[in-house]
């Protein structure tokens, strides 16, 4: 027999080690699953794995889809440290689009160095609004914000059609359901010049740095994690439960519609259906598999970038269909949880009868 | 026939696949586990279910075969949630994503394609009726789950086996000090509770709407696991409760048949809206939520 018993103290080089297993057995497991499918496991390793790093503009790629990623995972993290499972960062994301869209919808003629911060702006308040009901719902209410999340998500969705087939439909658009194309100063400015990588990758970049100071120094952050892991304790201590749930789900919703803002501000240049290819769900893959540490998730959000310009590769020269990807995401996630199970605990072979 | 009728006579139908999936999940978080990925193991049935009908294997075979994967994934879960005591929360969103992933790989090449679905069986006499005579004219499968849900209640109201997945749900320590082998039943209720997921999703896409359409079960596993909290963890509430989710999915049909000036985007989200505003109400009352609840539910047991 085979036993699971809980270590001492969590083994620091597991936790390390967890996420490279992880990705290790998605690898192989996935690429059976392709050979199944009579596709070229060569051809697709080449083009999921290694093809976005072998060029500058695959590259480029690779670091306009992490800014996303990160800026939602970190979000999300700080409440699955807390036990408050935002699961509706999509809908948020769509409301941070929907926000920021309003500038140039309409004021198309607007010009001004102001436009694209201010649509920043309105984006992560978007995405906070869209956070509210699940946090009141919670709190006041004492409803699973698990459910209410992913409920506000499909709503967003159905808003996101609405306003696209009705009132901000572009009218010389074909029909077709999108907005109008966004002026230059509702773009944000460019990082790398001929690439598309955009200045909201500094903005991700700069929410892990908060992130990790809040989580290395903050007595705040300390009465969060016992409000959300423990909340009598807290309770007793005189942490609010409460502020810690108001908190993590404005945090995660602010972010993940800054995400919104920046997407539609950025490569994408207006408002349309496929704004999102399911980051708010990769996201938290993202959160998970970065151990929901602020530089673990810079790492992870990276790898899931790859994966994502990767999969559009395998796609285009391989004839993988697109939801491979997701497959891969969604093995990834479940290798990595059975891998963290070993942090703390350790498989013992017990002689004899089962105690 | 007039808007009523055509709810009342497809309302059984519409509320099947909630039915199905949340009779699953209530013999699941009885037995104190939480799986949240009944989304996916529902799009994986509904895809499996479909292909099987497509290539000419029958309803029988495709419901087999979907509750099978349904199992498969349940397995999945069960492994890590149970087996290795992995937080049930992560581990039900990651076969979630799973299910949906597959479901859309194995789509991928039927988007969009129909098939037949199921004849109607019709109750002599009573379906001849004026108004209600639509209720008693079914597929088969909705009379097959009207009969497990009869059993499902049956089953915790006087059955042993119901007495003990209510133990191990309430208090597993105990339940395991008095000899019950609390991780080999709950094994059995996820495994159950796959196998339901996967009908549930056969059903929506072989019978209620007989076509593939990625993302087709839209939400419904979802509402499913919010059925089970507004029915309290009470088979005829839940029944009850899934019925109302039935008749509101088709009053927005009618709705927009009849070319009520309301945009169709809100009648789609008013499945959502209503699970939003229900649960409010429900888990507010505390107390209902503490006498009718599972005390550990989603909590990892092992020795």
């Amino acid at each position: 027999m085979i036993r699971l018993v809980r270590r001492d103290r969590a083994s620091r080089r597991m936790a390390v080690a967890a996420p490279l297993l992880a990705l290790f057995a998605a690898i192989l497991s996935n690429l059976i699953l392709f050979v199944a499918m009579g596709k070229d496991p060569g051809a697709v390793f080449y083009a999921l794995l290694l093809e976005p790093f072998m060029t500058w503009s695959g590259f480029s790629e690779v670091l306009l889809k992490t800014a996303p990623l990160l800026l939602i995972a970190q979000g999300l993290a700080i409440g699955f440290r807390a036990k408050v499972f935002n699961i509706g960062a999509e809908g948020q994301f769509i409301l941070g689009a929907i926000f920021a869209s309003a500038i140039p919808v309409y004021f198309p003629q607007a010009t001004g160095g102001w436009i694209w911060p201010a649509m920043l702006v309105m984006g992560a308040i978007g995405g906070a609004l869209w956070a509210v009901v699940p946090a009141f719902w919670r709190v006041r209410l004492n409803a699973n914000e698990i459910l209410v999340t992913l409920m506000m998500s499909l709503i967003a969705v159905q808003l996101l059609n609405y306003l696209l087939l009705g009132p901000w439909k572009d009218p010389m658009g074909f029909n077709f359901p999108q907005s109008v194309m966004f002026q230059y100063d509702a773009m944000i400015p460019i990082l790398f010049p001929g690439t598309r990588v955009n200045v909201s990758l500094l903005l991700a970049f700069l929410a892990a740095l908060l992130a990790w100071i809040y989580m290395q120094r903050s007595f705040g952050c300390y009465q969060f994690l016992v409000g959300g892991l423990a909340p009598k304790a807290a309770t007793y201590a005189g942490f609010s439960q409460s502020r810690a749930i108001w908190l993590s789900l404005l945090i995660g919703g602010f972010a993940a519609g800054l995400a919104g803002a920046a997407e539609v501000a950025g490569p994408i240049g207006q408002l349309q259906r496929s704004i999102s290819t399911g980051y708010g769900y990769a996201a938290i893959i993202v959160a998970y598999l970065g151990g929901l540490h602020p530089l673990g998730i810079v790492a992870s959000s990276f790898l899931m970038a790859a994966l994502y310009i990767g999969g559009d590769n395998a796609m285009v020269s391989a004839d993988l269909p697109v939801a491979a990807v997701r497959v891969f995401q969604g093995s990834l996630l479940v290798f990595y949880l059975a891998a963290i199970t070993f942090v703390r605990f350790r498989l013992v072979r017990t002689g004899g009868a089962p105690a | 026939m007039s808007g009523i009728e055509f709810i009342l006579a497809g309302m059984l139908a519409a509320a099947t696949p909630f039915l199905l999936a949340a009779l699953g999940e209530l013999v699941v978080e009885r037995a104190g586990v939480l799986n949240l990925g009944l989304e996916g193991m529902m799009a994986l049935g509904a895809a499996i279910g479909f292909i099987v009908v497509y290539e000419g294997g029958g309803h029988v075979a495709a419901f087999l075969a979907a509750g099978l994967v349904g199992v498969g994934l349940a397995l999945v879960f069960a492994g890590l949630a149970l087996g290795l005591r992995a937080n049930q929360v992560a581990v039900g969103l990651a076969v979630g994503i799973l299910g949906q992933g597959l479901s859309s790989l194995v789509g991928n090449s039927y988007e969009s394609l129909t098939i037949t679905g199921l004849p109607k069986l019709a109750f002599p006499g009573l379906s001849d009726l004026p108004v209600v005579g639509g209720m008693f004219s079914q597929d088969i499968i909705v009379w097959l789950s009207l009969i497990a849900t009869a059993a499902i209640w049956a089953m915790f109201r006087y059955s042993r086996l119901g007495l003990i997945l209510r133990a191990i749900g309430e208090n597993p320590a105990a339940a395991r000090a008095i000899g019950y082998r609390v991780t080999a039943l709950r094994l059995g209720a996820v495994v159950f509770g796959g196998a339901m997921a996967g009908f549930a999703g056969a059903y929506a896409a072989t019978v209620y709407t007989p076509l593939w359409a990625d993302g087709m079960i839209a939400g419904r596993g979802w509402i499913a696991l919010a059925l089970v909290v507004f029915g309290i963890w009470l088979t005829g509430r839940i029944f009850f409760g899934a019925l109302l989710f039935g008749a509101l999915s088709l009053a927005s049909l009618v709705a927009q048949t009849e070319g009520w000036a309301v945009p169709s985007q809100l009648l789609s989200s008013l499945p959502y809206i209503v699970t939003i505003v229900v649960l409010g109400i429900i888990t507010s009352n505390k107390r209902l939520l503490k006498v009718n609840g599972v005390a550990s539910l989603g909590e990892p047991f092992g020795p």
